[in-house]
């Protein structure tokens, strides 16, 4: 698992790269009642929006942490947005990418690194 | 940034594991481990205790000693028929400019020698210079209690346990009560849509008292988050957001807090600041009105959304005041400033991150509200 600066994760699934927000995000964000997804076949370049998360405190983006194309997305948030504070680092993931190279993935923390960043 | 300040209450809140933020000068809990979503559901449910001490706690007095004279002077500065409130009863009211704007929403209560005041906290300091400036009346700033709400079905029972008189109040009666050698000061009246109660507590005993409430199981304290959640569903205004010096009352669906006596050929008609354009908008009618709105997908519409006519082109109708997540209606829910005469039903767009999405135009409240007349 990666994680970014943006208080995302990363996860390689095959081919693959799963990406969700931490519980350490989720937990900021209080109760999320609304999430935007991407449509799939999305082409997308690292830092573009592509989705959004309502809490009943504030929006939030979540923004595409490397370059690729959105394959699939988690409708399941779109029903039952509360998953992402219930499960913020399993069930709620919000999008599957495919990368040109999953090197792209190298420079981002790990675990450890990670928390150290949150404290 | 000045320093803030704190309520009596704040040590509690942190033991009760309370995130705390800056509001309105203070250091306030905006939700506890609950969450607001739960927060706001519960008080639906059951009962919430929310510290509301940073509001101003205000007596006004004439020098006759008569709440009537305190009443018939400071009709001056408000649009209410504050004379004819029976004693033991609490009113609505608003402070009004040269005009017709409002510099703040209050509450006012008789009590028979003199009148309780309270007021929003990031007005209270202009709000006391303003009585101060224009009316012969002793104004005194109440700076050593704490003021609580306890709201939802279950308050009564709560604080009956307390306090046994609060089980035969009325909605908007005030009265002063014992506990326990204690003098609270308890009006039936908030600001979540719920019945429920304000007390106004020594601030030597507000832990204990909120303790003995805490300790109820039918009783969660309640952050600012799920404050502002309830009191939009219940489609009340928050000062600053639906209502500040560029709106009038009229305007802001308030016309309702304006009896006949202040109005044209009532008898005490007018006499208040901005009385020609609220007079006139209450004959005539305002260009534009307070609304509420129900966005028909699930994405909040939030404060300055703009609204549209139409899915493309044209102007903006108006901004959202207020918007967010109702939890008891499980939608999103806004209000918005819109040309009056758009009726309940009609569609309208707002721009939510450059992509115009429906939502209709809803009557107020969204929530029931259940207080015990």
């Amino acid at each position: 698992m990666k994680y970014t600066e943006e208080h995302e994760w990363l996860r390689v699934e095959g081919d693959l790269v799963v990406v969700g927000i931490t519980e350490h995000a989720a937990e900021a964000l209080g109760d999320v009642v609304f999430v935007e997804l991407p449509e799939p076949g999305t082409k997308v370049a690292r830092g573009d929006e592509v989705s959004v998360i309502e809490s009943v405190k504030a929006a939030s983006d979540i923004l595409a942490p490397v370059d690729g194309e959105i394959v699939e997305v988690n409708a399941d948030l779109g029903d039952n947005p509360g998953l992402v504070n219930e499960d913020p680092m399993g069930k709620a993931w919000f999008f599957k990418m495919k990368l040109e190279d999953l090197k792209a993935l190298d420079g981002f923390m790990d675990e450890a690194a990670y928390k150290a960043l949150i404290g | 940034m000045a320093d803030l300040l704190r309520t009596g209450l704040y040590d509690l809140h942190v033991r009760l594991g309370a995130k705390i933020v800056p509001f309105a000068g203070y250091e306030m809990p905006v939700q506890y481990p609950l969450g607001v979503l739960k927060e706001h559901l519960h008080t639906r449910a059951a009962a919430g205790l929310f510290d509301v001490s940073h509001m101003g706690q205000v007596i006004v007095r004439a020098p006759s000693g008569k709440a009537v004279d305190a009443a018939l002077a400071l009709e001056a500065l408000v649009p209410v028929d504050l004379a004819g409130l029976a004693e033991g009863r609490q009113r609505y009211a608003m402070f009004t400019n040269e005009t017709g704007g409002i510099l703040d929403d209050l509450m006012v209560a008789n009590r028979g020698d003199h009148l309780f005041v309270v007021v929003n906290a990031a007005c209270k300091g202009a709000d006391i210079a303003h009585m101060r400036a224009h009316l012969a009346l002793e104004v005194t700033e109440i700076t050593d209690r704490a003021l609580l709400a306890l709201q939802g079905p279950a308050a009564e029972a709560a604080l009956a346990r307390l306090v046994p008189g609060v089980a035969a109040m009325r909605f908007m009666d005030v009265g002063v009560f014992d506990w326990v050698g204690t003098e609270v000061w308890i009006s039936r009246s908030g600001y979540t849509g719920e019945d429920g109660f304000e007390i106004s507590v020594p601030d030597a005993r507000a832990v204990a008292f909120a303790e003995a409430l805490l300790e109820m199981p039918e009783v969660e304290p309640i952050g600012l988050g799920a404050r502002d959640s309830l009191r939009l569903e219940a489609g009340l205004c928050l000062y600053g957001h639906d209502i500040d010096t560029t709106t009038t009352p009229v305007e802001a669906s308030l016309s309702w807090a304006i009896q006949k006596a202040r109005r044209a050929g009532g008898a005490r008609e007018g006499g208040f600041p901005g009385a020609a354009r609220i007079l006139g908008e209450l004959a005539a009618g305002p260009s534009r009105r307070r609304m509420g709105l129900l966005p028909e997908g699930r994405a909040p519409m939030r404060e300055g959304v703009e609204i549209y006519a139409a899915p493309e082109g044209g102007a903006p109708l108006g901004v959202i005041c207020s918007g967010g997540f109702g939890p008891s209606i499980n939608a999103p829910m806004a209000m918005a400033y819109l040309p009056a005469d758009l009726a309940v039903g009609t569609i309208v767009y707002g721009d939510v991150r450059g992509r115009r999405l429906p939502a209709r135009i809803a009557p107020l409240p969204f929530q029931p509200t259940t207080f015990k007349r």
